[in-house]
């Protein structure tokens, strides 16, 4: 298998102050990678380097061996990368199927299409209807995103992210905020959705990452301190210093 | 079959509008008033698809329509001038061309960024052309602006366009076709991405799509639109002149779109037609009616933010549940109060628009409400407080009956 995505001695400044510091990563394609890391770590920042909310200040981003860094999100998400947001990120007054709908009109080559009517595009409809289907929302079609539940607007966070059936996808923090019950869910949609792609996943429940994760990254402090398999990781003395022992120490 | 029906019945309906109208208002007068609210639906429409749709606030938005009319306006006089045979019916399409030019070329600066910045730029914009009008004479004719004579262009099958019945039917027609062309827009991929960018600019950036770019199509779109706008109202008043695409004619824009209701699509049509209707009457009744649209574009801002388009769809829901009886009682108690409030305030407005800037020429005495007063005495301006105030208390005092009214309809 092929190297999806690769970080190289990526660094980022905000003025004086080094937030990531020569972070350098592989991730296979179709692994489930995790990053995981004390709060201002610069796991969020991490993915907006990807992503292309941020530009980074030095190092390369590779995708596919194609080097994204500096480009503008769009066209990082028109290279088969897509991500979700820690904050919910939708369109609040826009309903359950048009935001599903909106995620898939790229990548179904519609573009800007200002000729074709919307609602004849067959491929489209499916594609939504198997979105919705996918991420248990079909009951809630019609529904306005702004008034869903917390656990629903997550779910069709994650929804508008694989909307366009993107290669490598990104989620940040996915379970933030849900109870155990609803936690479970999202990772049984989480496998069911990613499978076959390659997921990077920022997330603070270990259950969560032992259960989901292929290998973990742990950043600390803008460095990546260890790279390593679920129990590896476990085992590994820095980690747990810095990271695991602060957390159950709790 | 049905659905194609269902589909086209309102299309029809609207046709047959436009048709039938002259044959209930034929007077002269209502068949301008008619042209002028075709061409300020086609308006404020393109203006919508900005507000409404993509959610950019235009300042400036007149200078589209203005440019398209005097490009149009100097297009009509140099057919004249070069005895080419085009129809007058086509030069609508030529302030189209001439918004769309200006607008591509406005719009590459203007819709780089959303919100706040984008806002400013096109009041700019607008300043900027406003103010070059005063100075390049030749184009735009500086204060008596450039008349043409619509009727020395070729005819088309006959009709030269003399007379104000072919001017509303050529008005019709282009206003029929870029209400459907403008709706057609909003059920594309690219009127949906519009949505998408209005509610979240910054997600659209993350399912493939370039903010910018949807922007700027739509603020292309938007300016073609005006500029056909533009195009009609030249060629019906043949005469073009700077207030035309200046900040009030901007301002009023905004204000037809907004009292009609920027969140449906029918909204600023709605709008359109009033604050036209009201511009032409209310002229006539009192010196003061641009303080009346004031208020009541404040008033609507205020306790309407859906516009008149989303008071109606309010009320279609509570009719289609049945249950617009439920409102009725509730409205039946507000309805003296707002009343005695509104004849209080217009009472208060007229004294005193009276006595500030016509009493010393012409009088204080005058007709207010068919009656003879004077608005020197103490009399009806004791009258029209007590309306004013009295009024406004008790609306305010009855007002939770008509929430709870609502209340317990969205509730059963």
């Amino acid at each position: 298998m092929g190297v999806a995505l690769a970080l190289i001695d990526l660094n980022k400044s905000f003025g004086l102050t080094q937030i990531i510091r020569g972070v350098s990563l592989q991730v296979a394609a179709g692994e489930r990678h995790a990053i995981i890391g004390p709060n201002g770590a610069g796991k969020s920042t991490l993915f907006h380097l990807i992503s292309g909310r941020l530009a980074p200040t030095s190092g390369e981003v590779r995708l596919n061996g194609e080097r994204i860094d500096g480009l503008p999100p769009f066209e990082i998400y028109r290279r088969g990368l897509s991500r979700s947001f820690q904050i919910t990120n939708i369109f609040p007054r826009m309903s359950v199927y048009e935001n599903l709908r909106c995620a898939t009109l790229w990548s179904l080559g519609h573009k800007y299409a200002f000729w074709t009517p919307l609602d004849r595009l067959r491929d489209v409809r499916e594609r939504t209807d198997w979105l919705m289907e996918c991420i248990g929302l079909t009951a809630r079609r019609d529904v306005q995103a702004a008034v869903l539940t917390y656990a629903e607007q997550r779910a069709l966070e994650i929804g508008v992210t694989i909307g366009g059936g993107a290669n490598v996808v990104m989620l940040d923090e996915p379970t933030a905020g849900m109870n155990a019950g609803e936690s479970e869910q999202a990772v049984a949609l989480i496998r069911q959705v990613t499978e076959g792609k390659t997921l990077v996943m920022v997330e603070h429940d270990m259950d969560v990452v032992f259960n989901l994760a292929d290998r973990i990254s742990v950043l600390v402090y803008g460095r990546v301190i260890a790279t390593d398999t679920p129990a590896r990781i476990r085992e590994n003395d820095e980690v747990r210093e810095a990271y695991l022992g602060q957390a159950s120490g709790a | 079959m049905t659905s194609s029906l269902r589909f086209l019945w309102p299309w029809l309906a609207l046709a047959m509008l436009f048709a039938g109208a002259p044959q209930i208002y034929s007077s002269g007068s209502a068949l301008t008033m008619m042209s002028v609210m075709g061409e300020m639906i086609i308006f404020a429409l393109s203006f919508n698809m900005l507000l409404g749709q993509t959610g950019l606030l235009s300042f400036g938005h007149a200078v589209y329509f203005g440019l398209g009319g005097f490009v149009a306006i100097h297009a009509m006089n140099a057919l004249i001038r070069a005895k080419v045979g085009v129809p007058v019916v086509v030069i609508p399409l030529v302030g189209g061309a001439a918004g769309l030019a200006f607008g591509v070329l406005f719009g590459l600066i203007s819709t780089r960024r959303a919100g706040l910045v984008f806002s400013m730029i096109s009041l700019g914009l607008g300043e900027l052309v406003s103010s070059s009008s005063f100075i390049l004479r030749s184009f735009f004719g500086g204060e008596e602006g450039i008349t043409t004579n619509r009727t020395k262009l070729a005819p088309f099958f006959g009709h030269k366009f003399g007379s104000q019945i072919e001017v509303y039917y050529l008005v019709a027609v282009w206003c029929f076709f870029c209400i459907a062309a403008m709706y057609a827009l909003t059920r594309t991929p690219f009127g949906r991405m519009c949505n998408a960018v209005r509610e979240n600019g910054e997600r659209v950036e993350y399912v493939g799509y370039s903010a910018q770019t949807i922007r700027f199509i739509a603020f292309s779109f938007s300016a073609f639109f005006a500029g056909i706008a533009g195009g009609l109202t030249a060629v019906n008043f043949e005469i073009m002149n700077a207030q035309q695409l200046g900040a009030q004619q901007s301002g009023l824009v905004l204000l037809m779109s907004y009292i009609g209701g920027i969140g449906h699509f029918a909204g600023p049509i709605l709008g359109a037609i009033l604050i036209t209707f009201l511009q032409i009457t209310l002229s006539d009744v009192t010196n003061a009616w641009q303080l009346y649209f004031g208020l009541l574009f404040i008033g609507f801002v205020l306790f309407a933010p859906g516009g008149l388009a989303g008071w109606l769809m309010l009320h279609r829901d509570a009719a289609l549940k049945r249950e617009l009886w439920r409102l009725a009682p509730a409205y039946g108690m507000v309805a003296p109060a707002l009343a005695a409030s509104f004849a209080g305030a217009v009472m208060l407005i007229e004294l005193a628009e009276r006595q500030l800037a016509l009493a010393r020429s012409e009088g204080s005495a005058m007709r207010l409400f068919g009656f003879e007063v004077d608005a020197a005495s103490m009399g009806p301006w004791l009258m029209g407080l007590v309306l004013f105030c009295g009024g406004v208390g008790l609306t305010w005092l009855v007002w939770p009956k008509v929430t709870g009214a609502w209340g317990s309809l969205t509730s059963a």
